[in-house]
């Protein structure tokens, strides 16, 4: 099974979020010191606030995208960002089995921007440029595919990403390396085979591999509740069965997410053996445009919550939140309006990579 | 001389030895079977994996994606099937990366009937294959031919279907491969691996030197002047026989085996059939929506005016199955004598 790009309701209003506040990253001085209150240091939080709003504001001026028409559909990861930033950052990012691998789905913006992918790149795909260094027009929205950094291509399928990261596994396996590959996915998705076969081959006798094996478990399928279709309280549980090492966490939460990721790469770096671990999350703009991509206000929006202990701990205040947010707009806005003056991919280079390095596939020309 | 299997398996080992192959896997791959087929006995490299097609695709996929070579097994083309979305996402990544990830894995599976394999052992996959863009789709018909189109597969930079014509695993060539042993029985000796207890055997390897059958280039089987016949796998012997007697009656048949199906050999077909004005097309898998078609079409729109009979396709009955009794295997894919009247039909066609 796939995305589905089904035809559905639009709302023509742009979903308004809440008032955030400005941050600005604290002084080297207090990035030292841990807060009475949180396990992580100040400059941390800050960084993981600072990313998760960026990462937020970009998805919000993906949406805006599509709704002015300036792109035919949007699918994203606003409501993962507690989840998607503390993995970014905890990546050992880079080129080649000696650096982790990732196979992410298609809400991994918060990731990404972890990463230290700029805006614009994330736009450029929106939009379909030529310039989209992921797909070069070819995919949609947050399909991202960035060599560099070792991620592999987002693909629609839900399922196969998890096949396709034990192969990156293996190869690691293998090497005389501390790196892992990291697998993301949805609930829904581990209905689908591939995900049991991804515990059956991450678990092999004297042939395990390191391999974080996640799923981010925003309890929908589409429009297809998780608790009509599975009988298992928690998808973690089903790495019991082989001998797994599983994790369940709440996804909403960055600092308890920073942790437990911390905590759990670490021992597949050290251990070399498979962990499944399964976050807990919201989706705060349903499936996809598809869907209408409004707010939806019911589900908890992890970057308020965490503002909001950020303000109370006196780790950020509310003005820095909110220059810090107009900041990432304008930046956004500005990006969006240097993509609108790239080129668009030509008729003419449908055939372009077929085969590598530029072998004709076109049986025409045979 | 070697048999088709023990061509596949030096292969593997030059491949091992010399182009950089990490993983040779899939279901009894590894040791102590070495494959249903012996085709991969004794390689250093090989591995069983659990009886999961689409991991096993996965599996490469993913090694492919970190630049490192590797060639998966599917143990028969017919439990292939529930891998054709990943076999997508393997054929589209570098076009859908723009170039970021090439791909250079090789899956192989034996296809075709010809064993009295019944439903689930007789299926083609020739004609499935070509609707995979992004993959290059070979079949051998020689061991010799098989040595070198396995070789260049593996060097490809591109995914590669090796389609093994089964019925032809357990063939003797009439060519050496470079560095064979010239003794058939020294070839056994040295790299089959011993009926029963095998733990501790090791293979000898004779020091095979490089051959390449350039992937795109079909092969000129004979040469003839009335009748072109282009095929591919277990039925190029078929067809060079039917010309071969029917060069008795006068009729001088040309045969050509593609060899490579995706890319093809244009200019090879094309330049025959400008000669002999005439073309049958000759394969076994399924004959609604047939990879020959597609040739057939392209010789309509582009060869028309110089033709001298209507292109024809001969292909497998388009049935759900092959039936096990000979005489329903026989009636569902193109047998010798059908082969050989099409082409006699073809020669005294009238314009």
């Amino acid at each position: 099974m796939a995305l589905r790009m089904t035809t559905g309701q639009v709302s023509t209003k742009m979903a308004k979020t809440k008032a955030h506040a400005a941050a600005k990253l604290g002084s080297k001085k207090s990035a030292k010191t841990p807060t009475r209150k949180l396990p992580l240091p100040k400059e941390l939080l800050l960084q993981m606030h600072s990313l998760m709003l960026k990462s937020r504001v970009l998805e919000e001026r993906l949406i805006k995208i599509y709704k002015v028409g300036e792109s035919f559909f949007w699918i994203g990861a606003p409501g993962e960002e507690a989840w998607g930033v503390p993995l970014g950052l905890l990546i050992k990012k880079g080129q080649g089995p000696q650096c982790d691998y990732l196979h992410l789905h298609y809400r991994a913006t918060p990731t990404l921007i972890a990463m230290g992918m700029p805006m614009i790149d994330s736009i450029r795909l929106m939009m379909n440029r030529a310039t989209d260094p992921s797909t070069g027009g070819r995919n949609f929205s947050n399909h991202y595919c960035f060599p560099q950094w070792n991620v592999t291509p987002v693909s629609s399928p839900i399922e196969v990403q998890y096949l396709t990261a034990i192969g990156t596994a293996h190869v690691q396996r293998r090497s005389k390396t501390d790196s892992l590959t990291v697998v993301t996915g949805g609930d829904a998705g581990t209905a689908e085979g591939d995900f049991a076969s991804c515990l059956i081959w991450s678990s092999r006798p004297k042939a395990e591999l390191p391999i974080l094996i996640t799923v981010q478990n925003n309890t929908w399928g589409i429009s297809t509740s998780y608790k009509e279709q599975h009988g298992e309280e928690n998808i973690a549980d089903r790495g019991k069965a082989f001998g797994m090492r599983t994790r369940v966490i709440n996804g909403n939460d960055p600092i308890e997410t920073y942790i437990a990721l911390q905590e759990e790469m670490a021992y597949i770096r050290k251990n070399r053996k498979p962990v499944l671990l399964e976050a807990k999350v919201s989706r705060l703009y349903g499936h996809s445009s598809a869907t209408g991509a409004t707010l939806i206000k019911e589900e908890p929006c992890c970057l308020e919550n965490f503002e909001n202990l950020l303000f109370k701990n006196d780790v950020l205040k509310e003005k820095d939140a909110k220059a810090l947010r107009a900041q990432f707009e304008e930046e956004a806005r500005l990006a969006q309006e240097q993509a609108r003056t790239e080129p668009v991919p030509t008729a003419e280079s449908v055939w372009e990579d077929y085969f590598a390095n530029g072998e004709n596939g076109d049986w025409r020309k045979f | 001389m070697a048999n088709m299997a023990q061509a596949i398996r030096m292969a593997l080992h030059y491949g091992e030895e010399n182009l950089n192959v990490k993983d040779i896997f899939g279901q009894d791959v590894g040791a102590p079977l070495g494959g249903v087929f012996t085709a991969t006995q004794g390689l250093k490299t090989s591995w069983n994996t659990p009886l999961d097609e689409r991991g096993i695709i996965g599996m490469a996929t993913g090694i492919a994606m970190t630049g490192e070579r590797c060639v998966a097994e599917i143990q028969f083309c017919d439990y292939i099937f529930n891998t054709m979305d990943l076999l997508k996402i393997a054929g589209n990544t570098n076009w859908v990366s723009k170039g970021n990830y090439t791909m250079p894995m090789v899956v192989m599976t034996p296809v075709g009937a010809g064993i009295r394999g019944s439903v689930y052992h007789s299926h083609s996959f020739d004609s499935w294959a070509t609707r995979l863009p992004g993959w290059k789709v070979v079949m051998p018909s020689t061991p010799l031919e098989a040595y070198g189109l396995l070789l260049s597969a593996i060097e490809d930079p591109n995914p590669v279907l090796f389609l093994k014509p089964k019925a032809l695993l357990r063939v003797k060539g009439d060519e050496l491969i470079p560095g064979e042993p010239g003794d058939e029985k020294e070839l056994k000796n040295r790299i089959d691996a011993p009926i029963g207890e095998r733990t501790n055997w090791k293979p000898k390897w004779p020091k095979l030197e490089p051959y390449m059958v350039p992937i795109g280039k079909a092969r000129m089987v004979r040469e003839g002047e009335h009748v072109t016949v282009v095929t591919w796998g277990r039925h190029v012997t078929v067809a060079a026989k039917a010309a071969s007697e029917l060069e008795q009656n006068g009729i001088s048949t040309e045969v050509i085996d593609l060899r490579s199906m995706y890319p093809y050999d244009w200019s090879a077909i094309r330049d025959s059939v400008r000669k002999t004005r005439r073309v049958l097309f000759v394969n076994e898998d399924t004959e609604v929506t047939n990879f020959a078609e597609h040739l057939s079409y392209r010789v309509t729109q582009e060869l028309f005016y110089e033709l001298d009979a209507a292109p024809r396709v001969m292909a497998g009955k388009n049935l759900p199955g092959i039936g096990l009794h000979p005489n329903l295997e026989d009636a569902s894919v193109p047998q010798f004598h059908e082969i050989k009247s099409a082409i006699e039909e073809l020669a005294h066609e009238k314009p």
